[in-house]
């Protein structure tokens, strides 16, 4: 009996210390960004343009850029995702066709963003011609979180109670309304958690956007969904590898981080209190 | 007495998967009478009520043989409006499965899709499904909660009442009391005592009491086949069949 306690004690061990590991590289992540970053925020830095090769001035067209940047994204990648979830858990459940789209899609999520990144390139900047620009980011950022999208719908879906299906197919409702007025209300909270999941990812990521929209600096703002942008993880990015000023410009980077951390965290927050507000909801 | 065959049930056979689960069977559902369908888990009778709507065309992998004639077409010839059928052939299931919407929502989802607008005609029709269902007093001044908040016995009536205001002919009941308590039991037989005069009404139930209080003519099923058919108290008080016998005299099941 002993030696059986004192195994268990080993293995709660351990696992306090993966929880406490985890918890503190997170911790210590927030706390050096903020105690570095924290220094150059204030509200010139969020609502002005940069000035004198980034070394003063603010980081506005960047915030701005990050901003047309996901809601591009989202804008395209919501309809395809929510069209292709459907088909699969709805229509086509157990077809060899599904099967292969979802072994795409899985292998679609596995995909370095790099590699999103010179397919934007190749294919929306040059050959559709879309050239450096927000369309070209949103469609490459789209592409990269469409797996995201379309797994969260897919659960959102399933766990919907067939019941219901049942309750409205038996009321002489047709497949399409059934989906239309039953299914998707009921998902929606779900599949809304998994979007700003992915808005917090499409927001973060670099390399999709560095050969598609981004660039390293703009005078304003952009004025057409053609022109190219800054955008917060490419100009801390940018801060850190080029220009003339390496520790001002570190201390900027680190403001830039702390910002976009900051945004991150506020959006997984609300999948959270979304999350939860919906098991509230749900059925018994 | 004579009666009017409503549905007609010919030699069907029923296959999940290589798995026969109904073997030959043959029924008639009379019209404005209640039919029992009784027998142990497993025999087939979900199966077969699920085959009068066409409900079993869900499950994938299955097949089905045989005709079942309503108003002299078979519902499984190629061609069949489904959408038609499941209108005139309404269902209430095991478990109360009310929408996640309000009240008023969960009457006025069956009008909407069949293109029934007029606010007053809506009204009027959520008002005579909930009275035809005896729920109306209950729930009259919080149609727009949800019916989530309604207790297990109360979301059932407001199924049947949901099932009512589409106006079916036909009402199939899916062991409608298996996930309630006596009291809400007893008023859902009431209600299908009420509701037998308009419509005509099958009823799958586990319960042999609860075959002998509601219905006029009785099914037992046993493995797939059906045993013995016939006026309930003829089958309650001197059955034919053996096994018949031995189920409600409570030697198996």
């Amino acid at each position: 009996m002993k030696r059986n306690s004192r195994i268990q004690n080993l293995g709660f061990g351990f696992l306090y210390l993966a929880i406490f590991i985890a918890v503190l590289t997170l911790g210590a992540i927030i706390y050096f960004i903020t105690v570095n970053g924290i220094k150059v925020i204030n509200w010139e830095f969020l609502t002005q343009v940069p000035r004198r090769a980034m070394t003063k001035g603010g980081i506005a067209p960047a915030l701005v850029g990050t901003f047309y940047l996901t809601i591009g994204a989202i804008i395209f990648a919501l309809p395809m995702g929510l069209a292709c979830a459907i088909y699969l858990t709805e229509y086509s459940p157990k077809s060899a066709v599904a099967n292969v789209i979802r072994m795409s899609i899985n292998n679609l999520a596995g995909v370095p963003s790099v590699v999103f990144g010179l397919f934007g390139l190749t294919v929306f900047v040059k050959f559709f011609g879309f050239g450096v620009s927000i369309l070209s980011g949103s469609l490459t950022l789209g592409i990269m979180i469409l797996p995201g999208i379309i797994s969260a719908a897919q659960e959102a879906l399933i766990a919907v109670p067939q019941s219901l299906r049942e309750a409205s197919l038996a009321l002489g409702a047709t497949q399409w309304q059934t989906i239309r007025k039953i299914v998707l209300p009921t998902a929606m909270p779900g599949v809304l958690t998994g979007v700003i999941l992915s808005v917090g990812r499409a927001a973060g990521e670099t390399a999709p956007i560095m050969f598609t929209a981004a660039t390293f600096y703009t005078r304003g703002f952009p004025n057409s969904i053609m022109d190219e942008v800054m955008a917060l993880p490419y100009h801390i990015y940018a801060l850190m590898t080029e220009g003339t000023f390496p520790e001002r410009q570190t201390m900027i980077a680190y403001g830039c981080a702390l910002i976009l951390l900051f945004l991150v965290l506020m959006v997984s927050g609300l999948a959270i209190y979304l999350r939860q507000r919906q098991r509230k909801y749900e059925l018994v | 007495m004579s009666e009017e065959i409503r549905i007609q049930a010919e030699k069907i056979n029923f296959y999940y998967g290589a798995k026969q689960t109904l073997k030959n069977v043959n029924m008639s559902i009379f019209k404005n009478r209640v039919t029992a369908i009784i027998g142990p888990s497993g025999c087939g009778k979900s199966t077969f009520i699920r085959l009068l709507n066409r409900m079993n065309d869900l499950i994938p992998n299955t097949r089905v043989e045989g005709r079942i004639i309503l108003d002299n077409q078979n519902i499984y010839d190629p061609g069949v409006d489904v959408v038609a059928l499941r209108r005139k052939v309404g269902m209430v299931f095991q478990k109360p499965n009310p929408f996640p919407k309000s009240i008023r929502d969960n009457l006025s989802y069956g009008l909407k899709i069949n293109g029934i607008r007029g606010v007053d005609s809506i009204e009027d029709t959520i008002r005579r499904s909930l009275e035809e269902a005896a729920l109306w007093d209950e729930v009259k001044d919080r149609l727009n909660e949800s019916a989530l908040r309604l207790s297990g016995g109360q979301q059932q009536r407001l199924c049947i009442a949901r099932c009512l205001a589409v106006k079916p002919e036909v009402i199939l009941f899916d062991e409608p009391c298996a996930s309630l308590d006596p009291i809400s039991t007893k008023r859902i037989e009431e209600l299908i005592e009420q509701l037998k005069q308009r419509y005509t009404i099958v009823i799958v139930t586990h319960n042999m009491q609860q075959a002998a209080r509601v219905s006029d003519y009785t099914a037992f099923m046993y493995l797939g086949e059906l045993i013995e058919f016939g006026p309930t108290e003829k089958i309650f008080t001197v059955p034919e069949d053996k096994r018949t016998e031995d189920y409600i005299s409570g030697k198996f099941g």
